[in-house]
């Protein structure tokens, strides 16, 4: 069965509630076990980035990341949330450096025989330029820790949307072990704008937002196994989703570690004719249950 | 293939490792570092890359999962060997490649395989050193050399580090490049020198006095040296990347990182 099937009846918005109109601080709340939310590095630890206001950028209290312990189906989670609303979701000094950290202590948790289950909220453009090499750093630092934890606990990360994910911010949603998204989730390297940008309107027109969608859209991820799981714009679903992918374990092979079948894939990909419906073709959706070993 | 045309990249890789043993776009091949063999990998250009947009030395979709593979290889190599070998990462890689194939087949996927085999052949045991000898660009740095033990550059015109070139950057962040060259002598994480990368402490060693674009003999030698060195130091690493905040420099300018994760340890069990 295809993991893209993880969806709700038709479309009944009244009935939903929107996941992606939370703010990152409710969406953390909403995938923990009720009652358990307690974010750490709240608000009221105010600290915020040392570098913004050399520039005259107002700060933000959480340096637009919040962190939340609590359970997921009563086992120890710690939730990382990104919010999009503070500076587009960019990664500082600050804000990236307590996703990484909280994966670094999830890390030394697993390294002692007690599992934490991690969760990262992704809704980032990536490096934040006013911080720019501190950005790209800390990122490093997030992915060197997603690839030591996931040994240990399925690292999942969710692409729920409006902003997507994007930058070096796109290579840690990668490493993930599961990436769950939803239909308004985009997930690429380079944002349409950027591609537009450096390699010209005949590359691809960002402003055609049918062939942006159809390219990096929640869709096609989960249609090509690039994520691996596509749920509604419902607080439910994507609860649901997370809980279920986390059933699963650790996959046999990450998509990182499938070398050989990504490199035969590309192969049979014809350049002149890269389409969705061709990605399609060559990368098809991942089994859901059933994770094989590729190499 | 005339002398005048080599990237630095390509430079670098011969005068270290001679030839390689894999095509363009990702060089490879072993070659003496001190006592010891270490393996080299170098992006170079790739005229003939099937991907049009990745046909400098760019990270793209062939590039990814090219070094990915590579370095697995080199790891594998060593797997039922309690002694590993140093890896030795030569970044001059001017971006990530910008396309509507590279985005519809996944270059971050791409890209981020490069990033996992890395930092695995790092938790495995293996020195890993990025040695920087031309620009070291944003996603292309991520998945060619930031996830090495150490990280050391030439001090030559046309090194650098960054997130974003810098026209781009100032597009972006609507400022003039005069303004962003300005900014970067206050904002220490904003400037595009070598020396402003050090003080972050993310630089190992500034290497200065080799000529970047013909180094004479000794040159090369004394480049080896300093991989030998930083290889030879990163086996009494703890696992992962934390000793990028232990510096003298990173106590200055990184005490936003530091203090995030102290309070954060601080408050990671419930009192």
């Amino acid at each position: 069965m295809s993991t893209a099937t993880i969806q709700n009846p038709p479309p009944m918005p009244v009935l939903r509630d929107s996941f992606i109109e939370l703010t990152a601080r409710e969406r953390a709340r909403a995938l923990l076990d009720a009652g358990t939310f307690r974010e750490l590095l709240g608000p009221f630890d105010r600290i915020e980035s040392p570098w913004l206001p050399l520039q005259g950028i107002v700060c933000q209290a959480d340096d637009g990341a919040v962190i939340a312990r609590g359970t997921i189906d009563g086992q120890p989670a710690v939730v990382a949330a990104i919010e999009s609303a503070f500076q587009g979701g960019s990664i500082g000094e600050v804000s990236g450096s307590k996703i990484a950290a909280a994966l670094e202590l999830a890390l030394r948790d697993c390294e002692r025989g007690k599992i934490v289950r991690p969760v990262v909220l992704f809704e980032t453009g990536g490096v934040r330029l006013q911080e720019a090499n501190l950005g790209l750093a800390v990122i490093a630092e997030m992915q060197a820790a997603i690839v030591a934890l996931r040994r240990y606990v399925p690292v999942v990360g969710v692409i729920a949307g409006m902003v997507g994910c994007f930058g070096g911010m796109s290579l840690a949603a990668g490493l993930c072990s599961y990436l769950i998204a939803t239909k308004q989730g985009r997930l690429g390297m380079n944002g349409p704008e950027v591609i537009e940008q450096e390699a010209g309107i005949e590359e691809l027109d960002s402003s055609d937002r049918r062939r942006v969608w159809q390219m990096i859209g929640g869709e096609q991820r989960a249609a090509t196994g690039l994520a691996d799981a596509l749920v509604d714009d419902d607080t439910h679903a994507v609860r649901a989703a997370v809980r279920d992918v986390f059933a699963r374990g650790v996959p046999a092979a990450h998509r990182t570690e499938q070398v050989a079948e990504y490199l035969e894939r590309l192969a049979r990909i014809d350049p002149a004719n890269v389409t969705p419906d061709k990605m399609r073709d060559v990368f098809k959706a991942n089994e859901a249950a059933t994770p094989r070993k590729e190499q | 293939m005339s002398d005048t045309v080599l990237t630095r990249g390509m430079r670098w890789f011969k005068a270290l490792a001679g030839d390689t043993s894999t095509a363009a776009p990702v060089w490879s091949g072993e070659a003496s570092l001190g006592s010891e063999t270490a393996t080299f990998f170098s992006v170079v250009p790739d005229p003939d890359n099937r991907f049009p947009r990745a046909r400098d030395n760019v990270v793209g979709l062939e590039q990814g999962w090219k070094l990915a593979q590579a370095v697995r290889e080199a790891v594998a190599r060593d797997a039922s060997s309690e002694h590993k070998r140093p890896i030795v990462a030569i970044v001059d890689v001017k971006s990530q490649a910008y396309g509507y194939r590279e985005e519809t087949l996944g270059i971050h996927l791409a890209c981020a395989s490069a990033v996992d085999a890395y930092a695995s052949a790092r938790d495995a045991g293996h020195p890993v050193v990025a040695l920087i000898v031309g620009p070291a660009m944003s996603g292309a740095f991520l998945a060619h050399g930031y996830q090495a033990n150490r990280i050391v550059a030439l001090d030559a015109p046309g090194t650098l580090v960054h997130a974003m070139g810098k026209e781009a950057a100032a597009r972006v962040t609507r400022r003039t490049v005069e303004d962003l060259d300005k900014l970067g002598e206050t904002i220490t994480p904003m400037s595009y020198t070598m020396a402003s990368f050090a003080k972050l402490g993310l630089l190992d060693k500034l290497i200065e006095g080799v000529d970047a674009d013909a180094p004479t003999p000794a040159q090369v030698e004394s480049v080896r040296s300093v991989l030998a060195e930083a290889a030879n130091s990163a086996r009494s690493d703890t696992r992962g990347l934390s000793r990028r905040l232990e510096s003298d420099a990173a106590k200055k300018t990184r005490a936003a990182s530091i203090e995030v994760r102290r309070r954060l340890a601080e408050q990671w069990d419930a009192a």
